[in-house]
């Protein structure tokens, strides 16, 4: 069944993910939260059996049979984060626990150094908590500013305001590639480029941009770009923090403890080459290897399909939500990834979602770990649906009824 | 699967739509805030209480329909009665939501048994609950509030 534009086969692709098919509260699931956490594949499941069935061994230590397998395709799921991202070495990609941990490790390895009393660090009004928190600490701590970058009412960055932003006591801009709320998707060259022209550098946050297009990071030319595993259909507790060689190379160490070692007496030790640097302890092990193969499924697939299938989606879900009375979308800017959030006049969004669950569709529903947003469009909650290639019209026809039902009880 | 139709009684959404002591209490010596990060759910609870007597009470705030309704009907059942019964009414409330298997005190629930069916939906506990806790704060003096988390 190919009824799209973009040529997918979406009947098949739903027979890869098993959690899919499933009655909750009497009716089918319409799992339509995935930019809290994606469904995984058959193939991503199995490769964690597999792992701990058949392989399971520390890694980068034995010289033993299991321990080499281990190592080998944990390497593997390096490699394949680096194509993910095209970064220029393995080197650059570090394995942290997901977004949230990568982004305190550029606050606390990058930042701290480089920050001193007056000086500023700028982000944005669509942040999630993770990517304004540790900033916001830090700032506190070391007395320094945090600057915010204004947004419009459809959701989009003030450009002008930003660049107005960047002084000489601009230490680092952190910045979101794709917001959960809103879906707007970020300029971010054009955000390295005014950054760099000032000679400062820029992090992106990447867990909403990675599952839905293409990334490449030496094109955006950022400095930092973080996302997790569990949002490309990967493992939780797993994720990517790339940085550029020179700038990891200069930072000192995250955490202390083994692998990020090379040789260490009472006295003295000296730090391990990049990446283990950054990664002391056991590693994730499993998500690592898990994680590779949501990279290998996604490429299958391909990753320009999976835009052009999930803009169709969207398109075609703002046009049936926009056309329920008593519906407002919040987030309307052009080219937007697939993420509707919205308030109806008649329920807030945690009667919403409950009545929304009980017709067996999915949401989520509340701040988003965005609450300076929500203040922004003046609203302390909205309802959220957002998409993924292996979802249907024919659910956004769900959503819509489950919608109706909600007008049903209100009314 | 308990309905929806036992979730959102028609008294709990006349409730919601014409809230009851929807206001600020100016002659309020007690008060408290609750609030629910979960959701973001926030309330301000006012109380006028003489001689362990709740004389009058109101709220204010934004949320659910669960947790407006149930500020509302909070108010009109402990407005008029002794510090010490409001504690009980709290006591049959929470027994309610949080105790399937419990036996009911109708008598003291009068109303609020309405809201007997928030009990099936885990999740939603803590928007009927809010009112109650800050109630209690409010009464112990904790004019710093609470959260349901």
């Amino acid at each position: 069944m190919t009824t799209n534009v973009s040529g997918l086969d979406v009947a098949r692709i739903r027979e890869d993910f098993p959690v899919l098919h499933q009655m909750v509260n009497g009716k089918p699931l319409v799992y339509l939260d995935n930019a809290a956490t994606t469904q995984k594949p058959q193939v991503v499941i199995d490769a964690l059996v597999n792992y701990y069935t058949s392989d399971n061994s520390n890694v980068h230590r034995g010289v033993h049979t299991l321990s080499q397998r281990a190592t080998e395709d944990f390497d593997m799921g390096r490699s394949k984060a680096r194509q993910f991202l095209n970064a220029a070495s393995d080197q650059e990609i570090i394995f942290v626990k997901g977004t949230t941990d990568g982004i305190n490790l550029v606050a606390q390895s990058y930042a701290r150094p480089n920050l001193g009393e007056g000086d500023d660090i700028i982000i944005s009004t669509m942040e999630h908590h993770s990517n304004i928190i540790p900033w916001q600490v830090l700032c506190q701590e070391k007395g320094a500013h945090l600057r915010v970058i204004p947004i419009s009412d459809a959701g989009e960055l003030l450009i002008d305001e930003y660049e107005k932003m960047l002084t000489p006591r601009t230490k680092l801009v952190a910045i979101t590639h794709v917001s959960n709320v809103l879906g707007t998707v970020n300029p971010i060259d054009q955000i390295v480029e005014i950054a760099h022209t000032r000679g400062v550098p820029v992090m992106v946050d990447g867990a909403q941009a990675v599952p839905h297009m293409a990334v490449d990071v030496q094109k955006l030319d950022c400095d930092f770009y973080v996302f997790s595993g569990h949002k490309i259909y990967g493992p939780t507790g797993i994720g990517v923090l790339y940085g550029k060689a020179e700038l990891l190379d200069a930072m000192p160490p995250y955490q202390l403890g083994s692998e990020m070692i090379k040789s260490v007496t009472f006295e003295h030790t000296i730090y391990n080459d990049l990446p283990f640097k950054f990664e002391p302890g056991t590693p994730h092990i499993a998500g690592v290897i898990g994680m590779g193969v949501a990279i290998d499924y996604l490429n299958g697939i391909g990753l320009d399909r999976i835009d052009a299938y999930e803009h169709e989606l969207l398109e075609y879900g703002m046009e049936c939500l926009s056309g329920i009375g008593g519906v407002q979308l919040i987030g309307t800017a052009p080219g937007k990834s697939s993420v509707m959030s919205f308030v109806m006049d008649c329920a807030h969004p945690h009667d919403i979602g409950t009545i929304l669950d009980t017709e067996g569709v999915a949401v989520r529903t509340g701040h988003h770990c965005a609450q300076p947003l929500m203040h922004r469009f003046g609203v302390p909650a909205t309802a959220r649906a957002s998409l993924s290639f292996y979802n249907t019209k024919d659910e956004i026809d769900l959503l819509v009824k489950a919608i109706d039902r909600v007008i049903e009880v209100f009314s | 699967m308990p309905g929806l139709n036992d979730l959102y009684q028609e008294i709990l959404l006349d409730h919601n739509s014409k809230p009851r002591n929807f206001r600020k209490l100016e002659e309020a010596n007690r008060s408290a805030d609750g609030y629910n990060p979960l959701c973001g759910d926030q309330i301000q609870l006012y109380l006028q209480v003489e001689d362990d007597k709740i004389i009058d009470v109101s709220f204010q705030g934004i949320g659910c329909a669960i947790s407006r309704a149930s500020a509302s009907m909070l108010t009109q059942s402990v407005k008029g009665q002794s510090v010490e019964r409001a504690q009980e009414i709290f006591d049959a409330f929470h027994t309610m939501l949080t105790e399937p298997d419990a036996e009911l005190d109708y008598d003291t629930l009068d109303d609020l048994e309405c809201l007997a069916g928030v009990s099936e939906f885990p999740t939603r506990i803590k928007c009927a609950v809010l009112a109650w806790h800050t109630l209690r704060a409010a009464l112990d003096g904790k004019a710093e509030g609470v959260t349901t988390e």
